[in-house]
């Protein structure tokens, strides 16, 4: 799994979950970027994405997850990629 | 099968396409809706509706809507707000508008007890408790002896007794407890019981408690330890979760937990479906009748697939013993349908199971509406189980109102489809409901006698009907309770009371309450009719505040004998006429004329629509009928 394809899978989640069809996600992008991501969402975005890839992110892990890239890089790692 | 997506919902191939599009439309139907939330979804999809919804929509119900709106506190010692969303959606998918509350992080007490609090502000009309397992617990300690352990057990429940009082005293509406999850690990293994000092031990002993308590206070329980036992506690809980946001119920749960709490509330409403319909040709058994004839048809022991058609009907059997009830829409011709009913030894269910049984050509949607017309009931409380995804889709476009379980490719699986779906979900059993079966056998029998013979009055004597009136009493109130709040029909006024109103009524002398029964030379129709009469504001008269009667003594002269011991108990009690009211809704027009054929005089209708009518006792002369009056 390439980069560009787990970058368009957290799109798609993160569109979902903040009902925005227009967001567009760099690797730079954090929480605060856009509206109604909040503690909470980041709870729904975090699950959502785990079960769209598959994968189950651990207790630590998630407290590093700030911006997009830290996302990838970690579905990366954890498929093996 | 995980039920946490609503499996037995269909798929909907382009949900995001159709939620974009009713993005689009901002003034987009509420039928639009409700639609979607009648697709499967996920947890995400849940949200994205929800927060539509209330886009479109703001915080009042859409204009136009029938049924009454939800508004539904949710009292929890955790995180819980990440289940609102689905809780709403849920009232959606039935129809039901609702507004949901919930308390600041761990604040419900504080809000219970100030009379000023966000709480009392938002007015709820139920009350769900949500208290996560560390908090029900408190303080824990393994090397605690037995008689300690009992301590904590009811501890733990005492509190929840408490709030619930608090609740009612400042609210007078349902309450909901919900069960302790059981997050716990074991500590012993298998025989965990062993060790009262067990947290995984005491969890399971206070959600009994709970129970037993709950039973005792009118409380319905939401049983999340009964659907964990199904789903898996890895499923329903996730510690990351709990240890980063001290949310204890897992979010991709979400859906299928807020369709339990939407589904006891509707109940507690009175809006469980109350028939299985069910086709025959790969639904009760494996085959086409019509073709594979009584030999090949899949059936029984002998094959895996035929003991999976005999588990689901053993299952139809099982809801139909706790008063659901069944009937047949087939697309066969009627004989040969019925041929294994009369002959095949394999069959669980008899043809004397059924209420109605249609097996033509017709399309199936026409056929429903005449299963829904025999019975005497809405087509929203028909559930249709068929194989065929023609027929269903068939069946959901022409009769959105009926519910239609995707069912599972796989025999096996049918019916926990259809309990994982809750169509009859009941928060109160009575005998009635268990001897319904025998009832509908019975109507059957009668309808036969009256086929046989010509004139009704002859077949009315025929019947040896007797009546058995007596004033509400203790054992009688949860029948009471669940006829005022579940007939829809012949109701003139269909007013809802809980059972603290029904007890309210018989502690007041001035109310005149009838609790009415009728037996026959064929059984025993159990309680039937329900009067309940107070003080009108002119003096001397007496208002008919409640009448109503089930359907299946439709037609039995009930209503005549009713008014009969009514007027007696009237003059018995000195009034001088008795006031009739009629408040129309959707369904009741069954009785329009009720009070015009039972003799009573116009006497004006009033802003909300009711109209009101007058019945003098001077000149009344007791109703001829064929019933014989007995007392309860």
């Amino acid at each position: 799994m390439t980069d560009l394809e787990i970058m368009d899978g957290i799109t798609e989640v993160v569109r979902e979950a903040l009902d925005d069809d227009t967001i567009i996600l760099t690797p730079g992008s954090v929480a605060g970027d856009f509206a109604g991501w909040d503690s909470f969402k980041h709870i729904t975005i975090v699950v959502a994405t785990e079960m769209r890839f598959g994968v189950k992110f651990r207790t630590a892990e998630i407290e590093s997850l700030k911006e997009i890239g830290d996302f990838v890089a970690l579905i990366r790692k954890k498929k093996g990629t | 099968m995980l039920a946490s997506d609503l499996w037995w919902l269909p798929e909907n191939a382009d949900w995001t396409g159709e939620i974009r599009a009713l993005g689009a439309a901002p003034a987009a139907g509420w039928d639009r809706f409700m639609s979607l939330a009648n697709c499967r979804m996920d947890f995400l999809k849940t949200e994205r509706l929800d927060k539509l919804a209330r886009n479109s929509f703001g915080d009042g119900p859409p204009p136009g809507m029938t049924l009454p709106a939800v508004r539904l506190a949710v009292l929890g010692s955790s995180m819980v707000s990440n289940l609102i969303p689905a809780i709403r959606v849920a009232f959606m998918r039935r129809g039901i508008w609702a507004e949901v509350y919930t308390n600041e992080f761990g604040q419900y007490l504080q809000d219970l007890a100030d009379p000023n609090s966000a709480l009392h502000a938002f007015k709820p009309n139920a009350i769900l408790f949500a208290f996560d397992a560390r908090h029900a617990l408190g303080r824990m300690d393994a090397s605690r002896d037995a008689a300690a352990a009992d301590r904590v057990v009811e501890d733990a429940a005492a509190q929840c007794r408490q709030v619930w009082e608090m609740a009612r005293q400042a609210f007078a509406c349902p309450l909901i407890q919900q069960t302790i999850l059981p997050i716990f690990p074991a500590l012993a293994g298998n025989n965990e019981h062993r060790l009262p000092g067990s947290p995984q031990a005491i969890t399971a002993r206070i959600n009994q408690r709970l129970r037993t308590l709950a039973d005792e206070a009118g409380v319905d329980i939401l049983a999340l330890d009964a659907r964990v036992t199904q789903d898996g506690i890895g499923n329903w809980h996730d510690p990351v979760l709990w240890h980063r946001a001290k949310i204890e119920i897992a979010p991709p749960m979400a859906p299928l937990y807020g369709d339990l709490v939407a589904r006891i509330v509707a109940a507690q409403r009175g809006r469980s479906y109350k028939c299985l319909v069910l086709d025959l040709d790969n639904t009760l058994w494996g085959g086409v009748i019509g073709d594979d004839g009584l030999e090949g048809i899949v059936l029984g022991q002998g094959s895996a697939a035929g003991e999976a058609f005999i588990a689901f009907q053993d299952y139809a059997q099982r809801l139909s013993e706790r008063g659901i009830i069944l009937a047949v829409c087939s697309k066969n011709d009627e004989k040969i349908a019925l041929a294994p009913f009369a002959s095949h030894p394999d069959m669980v269910l008899k043809r004397n199971a059924f209420a109605a049984f249609i097996a033509n050509w017709t399309d199936k949607a026409t056929n429903l509406r005449a299963i829904a017309a025999e019975i005497n009931i809405g087509l929203d409380a028909l559930v249709f189980a068929d194989d065929n995804p023609f027929e269903r889709n068939l069946v959901r476009r022409e009769l959105p109102m009926v519910a239609v379980p995707e069912l599972p490719e796989d025999a096996a699986f049918y019916a926990q489809c259809i309990a994982d779906a809750g169509y009859f979900e009941s928060v109160r059993m009575t005998q009635e409901d268990f001897s319904r079966a025998g009832q509908y056998q019975a109507n059957a029998e009668r309808e036969t006698a009256r086929q046989a013979t010509s004139d009704l009055p002859t077949y009315l004597k025929s019947l040896e009907m007797q009546m058995h009136a007596g004033p509400f009493d203790s054992l009688g109130k949860a029948r009471i309770t669940q006829l005022i709040n579940k007939t829809n029909q012949f109701n003139l006024t269909t007013r809802r009371y809980a059972e603290r109103d029904v007890e309210a009524a018989m502690a007041d002398e001035n109310m005149v309450t009838f609790q009415i029964r009728l037996t026959d030379k064929y059984g025993d129709n159990g309680m039937i009719a329900v009067v309940i009469a107070k003080p009108a504001p002119r003096p001397g008269e007496l208002m008919i505040d409640t009448w109503l009667m089930s359907c299946r003594v439709l037609g039995r002269q009930v209503e005549q004998a009713t008014l009969n011991l009514l007027v007696s108990e009237a003059r018995k009690r000195g009034y001088h006429a008795v006031i009739g009211e009629f408040r129309p809704t959707e369904k009741n027009g069954l009785v329009r004329d009720h009070y015009v054929k039972l003799g009573f005089q116009e006497d004006g209708i009033d802003d909300a629509g009711s109209s009101f009518w007058r019945l003098p006792l001077e000149t009344y002369a007791p109703m001829q009928t064929h019933i014989k009056i007995g007392e309860i």
